[in-house]
């Protein structure tokens, strides 16, 4: 007995190593941005200047932007999705075309960034393959001004990733759902209307709300895809929080950046928790 | 009929979608038909475009020093927490899943300050930026590990090694180490796919790899750079449609 507490610091030595590495990479960074949002410019101590700096209305309006983006794109991410994975349900579930589909989903979820941003450029960028045709064909689809560059262009761009991460987010609650269910519902005599809106829509609601919050945060963090494309302005919160890092030598608002980064993180926690709560619900019904 | 009508509706709207852009990628780089052999003349190559060989040099190293940092500091730290350190590994658990609530324009913030402390003690390399990576990929890899530590019992090998006589070296890397190849394997594939994917932490750092050139240079020669991207994404695609395979091989043998 007499050796066992020395065993015990012998053993937590071996995960030193680790320990140290996470502190200064993650945990110190961490903290630096929590401990930064509310310290002044210079160290000078304690204050709620930059979170209170969060309200002007230029960061707010970036805000109310990236919620706007990620709101829709994930919508949009969800419905379209949604179809496709049940589209596959519809299918053999051991077949060539699930499996290849989902492979392929999960190498699109993970497309993003200047790649990304370069594929929509050579799409339906000013001298893109598909803008070409169109006006070709007499169509021109930036008559009205070139959007790609706003917010619309975006929400067309992030759902290219979107909507591959609900299929992979949403094909085991459509995986759960049990074909006896829809026999019950036919032999006590309701249509498919009622099965879609009484059994089966209550039933992934869960499901498809969590997974919908999974893509809000997932657009809302997103980071390079947005840099690549918009090179002119800072619409959305990632790219203000570009502008304060780059620029703070001359404007002293590195704090300022700390503060938005804060306000990201607690955007995104909060969405995650609820999404963890519906995940939970949906383990109990569809599980 | 009408499921199947709908079906394939659906999937031929969404196969449209999902090529096309891939399509656009391969019209536009072959506007120019001098492009892609440029691409494979390497010498040529690097003096035509200097920064983007650089940066493609540089994404390589990044691509296999993170690796080797990653199964350093994290295989052998599950392993080991597992048989002798139960009461810690929800907090590896935490830290490892940490980054994945932190977006990376997030933790670049906070990474700031650090990496002048780096600059200071060794340098501005841009391989410096595997530091940085082995966060951004600890949750993704931590997950592959655990899963395959979960699949096997670690606590009767490690004692049957144990009490043959084995040094708890032996038992990490001869014992354990060779049941949890595939879960490693896939921890590996999954952080080289994320660092040449990677932009946000490089660019914001100051510092160059491949996704940082190709931006660079869509400013001067767009046909150029939307090749690299082609490039880039099949590399990625077959990386992690081999990672896929070899996850649904180890499905069906379980």
């Amino acid at each position: 007995m007499a050796g066992r507490p020395r065993l015990r610091g012998g053993a937590l030595l071996g995960t030193v190593p680790f320990f140290a590495f996470v502190t200064i990479f993650l945990v110190i960074p961490t903290l630096t941005v929590i401990i930064g949002a509310f310290t002044g410019d210079g160290g000078s101590g304690f204050t709620l200047e930059n979170v209170r700096a969060l309200g002007d209305d230029y960061i707010l309006a970036a805000f109310g932007r990236s919620i706007t983006l990620s709101a829709s794109s994930a919508v949009i991410g969800a419905i379209l999705g949604a179809l496709l994975a049940y589209a596959l349900v519809t299918g053999k579930p051991d077949g060539l075309l699930r499996r290849a589909v989902t492979a392929a989903a999960g190498v699109l979820a993970q497309f993003g960034g200047v790649t990304l941003a370069f594929a929509f450029l050579a799409t339906i960028g000013l001298s893109g393959f598909v803008t070409q045709w169109l006006q070709e064909h007499g169509l021109d689809p930036y008559a009205n001004g070139v959007w790609l560059f706003e917010l619309p262009g975006l929400t067309l761009v992030y759902t290219y990733f979107q909507i591959p991460l609900m299929v992979i987010v949403f094909l085991p609650a459509l995986d759960g759902i049990r074909p006896q269910w829809r026999e019950a519902a036919t032999s006590l005599g309701g249509s498919t209307w009622h099965y879609w809106t009484r059994v089966a829509g209550p039933l992934l609601a869960p499901a498809f709300l969590g997974s919908a919050l999974l893509l809000f945060a997932n657009a809302f963090s997103a980071y390079a895809t947005a840099a690549a494309l918009v090179s002119q302005g800072s619409p959305i919160v990632p790219l203000q929080i570009r502008g304060a890092l780059t620029s703070e030598v001359v404007l002293g608002q590195a704090n300022l950046g700390k503060a938005m980064a804060l306000g990201m993180v607690v955007v995104v926690a909060v969405v995650m928790a609820l999404y963890s709560l519906l995940q939970k619900r949906t383990a109990k019904w569809l599980g | 009929m009408a499921r199947v009508a709908f079906r394939w509706t659906v999937l031929t709207v969404m196969g449209v979608f999902f090529l096309l852009p891939l399509v656009a990628m391969v019209e536009f780089s072959t506007r120019d038909p001098e492009t892609w052999p440029l691409l494979l003349n390497w010498p040529k190559l690097s003096a035509d475009y200097p920064a983007l060989a650089v940066g493609i040099l540089a994404s390589l190293a990044q691509a296999a020093v993170t690796t080797v940092l990653m199964l350093v500091l994290l295989v052998p730290t599950a392993i080991w927490v597992r048989l002798r350190l139960p009461k810690v590994r929800p907090l590896v658990e935490f830290l490892c899943l940490l980054p994945l609530t932190i977006p990376a324009i997030v933790l670049v913030v906070g990474l700031a300050p650090v990496y002048a402390w780096v600059n200071y003690f060794v340098g501005g390399s841009s391989i410096t930026l595997v530091f940085a990576y082995t966060v951004l990929v600890l949750p993704f890899a931590y997950r592959a590990v655990d899963t395959g530590l979960s699949a096997i019992d670690v606590k009767t090998l490690a004692e049957a090694a144990r009490s043959l006589g084995s040094g708890w070296f032996t038992v990490i890397v001869r014992v354990v180490l060779p049941n949890i190849r595939s879960a490693v394997l896939s921890a590996a594939f999954l952080t080289v796919a994320l660092v040449l994917g990677e932009f946000t932490i490089a660019s914001l750092l100051h510092r160059t790899n491949l996704q940082v050139a190709i931006e660079f240079l869509g400013k001067s020669s767009a046909t150029v750079s939307v090749a690299v991207s082609l490039a880039a994404l099949l590399l990625a695609f077959v990386l992690l449609i081999v990672l896929s395979i070899a996850g649904s091989w180890k499905g069906k043998k379980s």
